[in-house]
């Protein structure tokens, strides 16, 4: 039995170490990518319409004087928009990483497949019907919303004759957007809550509150956590399903656990920040170029450089006009549309 | 012989067409007059019989000749533009998922329409003549940029890349939208977000007059080359075998296409999947041939449009339902259904 188990042990490492991967450049990445981000997260901090220095914002943190304006504005307003920006960019990079690698899709992203769509709608009907509903019950939907979506481009796609190709993906996921950001249109217009929406949709940071952090953590953590442990998995799965099964995976676990933790992270990161998409598509294709193809390095290199694109996002969106903001969302989409359109290109099989 | 049974189902297949067709013209005056009966105020059909022989009372004559008939004859126009304009990219494309919206034209034109709306100084003084043109500009410009995205060089233009390109191009082009209705002031937002979404707002007669020589014009023009999209259907090769000069005629028609849509976007916003669904609804009715395709679509888009119209000024009175919103609710889950099953 052991014999058996171990060779089967060494047939995956074997698999693995095949793989071109790059374990220094991943630890640069990370600690680089941490260095940067804390970097970025200070400079957020200090930029905006009251300018605060450095020293102040360490002394905030560290020594908190709530008689200080400044220290409110710090531990109030900006904080919890960096650390939620770092957050929900680590979410949406790691589940567009682990959806890439599950369904060894190009194009997979929250935002394509209709995940962002979906969360969207049903946290639309909850502020339209539900309007009491505290922040973790308003999650919770979120999720059951990114799940809907989700499962109804994935059945789309999985009905037809000849299967789950990147283009009936991208197609059912294009239509599933569609349908539900016309229901929710619908419902904002009959309920007069589009401007309420209308920021949120597009995509900000900046109604973060402690308070959701602090709902949101714990789930945005655990998720994250287990996908590290699903790595190795996710690696063999994304080598094909056959391969992954003759080493001994079981796929469909793997697969569905793998779901639950893409709509937890997908799910959460909207009720923060709106639906914000191609954070998951870029990450996850230039974490694979800089680090290769083994998902114990994609996974945490994604979750780092995600939460540096959304930060530098933020603090973009907060410098081109203030004091309006432009919604974090277009912008990142501004940088994903072209190169969503290098992938279509380049990609050379039957898309 | 052989040519006598060829020349008979020709025939009957225009027999067939023309039933359809007529059916489907009934149809649409049945909605039409349920439409000019329904509204916020309520006319029964003998008063709408009335008004239109012109002895209704004024305020009777006002809701209908000022604001429900444009509104329904222009919801008819845009049905019928969109959905030709489908019919027409589906034809050149030789794929079957092509729609203005889809390809990002709408929101092209969309895009150009709303910078005008949000900084002219006053929108109920916006030259209306001109809205139809810039949106035009708008399509074309985005067209031209989704077409160059997808050349290849050797390997000319495919429908996947087409299709790939326009969808991130709408992508792009709605998130540069977003970001200008939040510049532009709360009260034309509102106008904005509800434009937006596909509804009629441009529902005056001076709409119908601005909308009317695109439609006009280009559609008789598009049917009299029905027989060269019939040809471009069987393939590159194939047409310029058979002597057809491809990439000319190949333009004209996106040309046409591209004007109609812009218009249409121009007085309805963005409407989507009208111009995915009729096409393919009267594909099932009447066959792939152009020269009956493109009417029979054209009726198809103009009752699907109508209907959906009365749908949303009923439905949840006061509050209207954007047209766009109603046709998508129809139109999402009928292209899911398209591409459940489509082979690849």
């Amino acid at each position: 039995m052991l014999a058996v188990s171990n060779k089967q042990k060494d047939s995956t490492d074997a698999a693995t170490s095949q793989l071109r991967s790059r374990p220094a450049a991943a630890s640069v990445i990370i600690i680089g990518g941490l260095v940067g981000l804390a970097l970025a997260m200070a400079l957020s901090v200090t930029f905006g319409a009251a300018d605060i220095s450095f020293d102040m914002v360490w002394k905030a943190v560290f020594a908190f004087n709530p008689d200080i304006t400044q220290h409110q504005i710090i531990q109030e307003l900006r904080l919890p928009r960096v650390i939620g920006g770092a957050m929900v960019g680590a979410s949406f990079a790691v589940a567009g990483a682990l959806m890439q690698g599950m369904t060894r899709n190009p194009m997979a992203d929250s935002g394509l497949l209709g995940l962002n769509a979906g969360a969207g709608l049903v946290i639309t009907l909850c502020f339209a019907f539900l309007p009491g509903l505290s922040f973790n019950q308003l999650i919770l939907f979120a999720f059951i919303g990114a799940g809907l979506g989700a499962g109804l481009v994935f059945g789309v796609g999985s009905l037809s004759r000849g299967g789950l190709t990147p283009v009936r993906l991208v197609l059912a996921g294009a239509a599933v957007s569609a349908l539900f950001g016309a229901l929710s249109e619908g419902v904002a217009l009959h309920y007069n809550i589009g401007q309420n929406l209308a920021f949120w949709y597009a995509g900000g940071l900046a109604g973060t509150k402690w308070f959701q952090l602090k709902v949101m953590l714990p789930w945005i953590i655990g998720a994250l956590i287990a996908s590290m442990m699903l790595s190795r998995s996710i690696t063999l799965l994304s080598l094909g399903d056959e391969i992954a099964a003759g080493l001994g995976q079981r796929t469909r676990t793997i697969k569905f656990a793998g779901t639950i933790i893409v709509l937890i992270l997908a799910g959460s990161a909207v009720a923060v920040v709106g639906a914000v998409g191609f954070v998951g598509l870029i990450i996850p294709h230039l974490t694979r170029f800089l680090v290769g193809v083994n998902y114990r390095w994609i996974i945490p290199c994604s979750a780092v450089l995600g939460s540096l694109l959304v930060v530098l996002a933020d603090l973009t969106a907060r410098m081109i006009r203030p004091p309006y903001e432009t919604p974090i969302g277009a912008l990142i989409a501004l940088i994903g549309v072209p190169f969503f359109m290098y992938l279509a290109r380049k990609e050379r099989r039957a898309l | 012989m052989k040519s006598v049974p060829a020349l008979s189902t020709d025939r009957l297949r225009a027999r067939h067409g023309a039933i359809v067709m007529s059916i489907l013209g009934i149809l649409i005056i049945g909605v039409f007059i349920v439409s000019m009966n329904t509204g916020y105020i309520r006319l029964s059909p003998l008063e709408v019989l009335k008004t239109l022989f012109g002895m209704g009372t004024d305020q009777q004559s006002l809701i209908l000749f000022g604001f429900r008939l444009p509104r329904i004859v222009i919801s008819v126009l845009v049905g019928v533009g969109l959905a030709v304009s489908g019919c027409i990219l589906q034809g050149v494309s030789r794929n079957a998922l092509a729609d203005p919206g889809i390809l990002g034209i709408n929101a092209g034109s969309g895009l150009m329409v709303m910078i005008f709306i949000g900084f002219y100084k006053d929108t109920a003084g916006a030259p209306v003549f001109m809205l139809p043109v810039l949106a035009f500009i708008g399509a074309s410009a985005t067209a031209a940029l989704i077409y160059v995205l997808a050349y290849k060089r050797h390997e000319g233009i495919s429908p996947i890349r087409l299709l790939f390109n326009g969808i991130a191009v709408a992508a792009g082009i709605s998130a540069v939208t977003i970001v200008l209705t939040l510049i532009i002031d709360p009260v034309k937002y509102q106008f904005v977000a509800t434009w937006l979404a596909g509804s009629i707002w441009g529902s005056t007669w001076k709409h119908v007059l601005a909308l009317l020589p695109w439609i006009v014009i280009l559609i008789p023009f598009v049917i009299y080359k029905a027989k060269v999209m019939n040809i471009l259907n069987l393939g590159d090769q194939l047409a310029t075998g058979l002597g057809t000069s491809v990439e000319r005629e190949r333009m004209k028609l996106i040309g046409a296409s591209v004007g109609i849509a812009g218009a249409c976007v121009a007085v309805s916003g963005g409407i989507g999947f009208v111009g995915l669904i009729a096409p393919h609804l009267a594909n099932r009715l009447v066959g792939p041939k152009h020269q009956l395709l493109l009417p029979t679509s054209a009726l198809t888009g103009g009752l699907l449009v109508i209907v959906a119209d009365t749908i949303g000024r009923t439905i949840l009175q006061p509050t209207e339902i954007p047209t766009g919103v109603v046709v998508a609710v129809i139109g999402a889950p009928f292209f899911l259904y398209l591409l459940a099953k489509s082979r690849s």
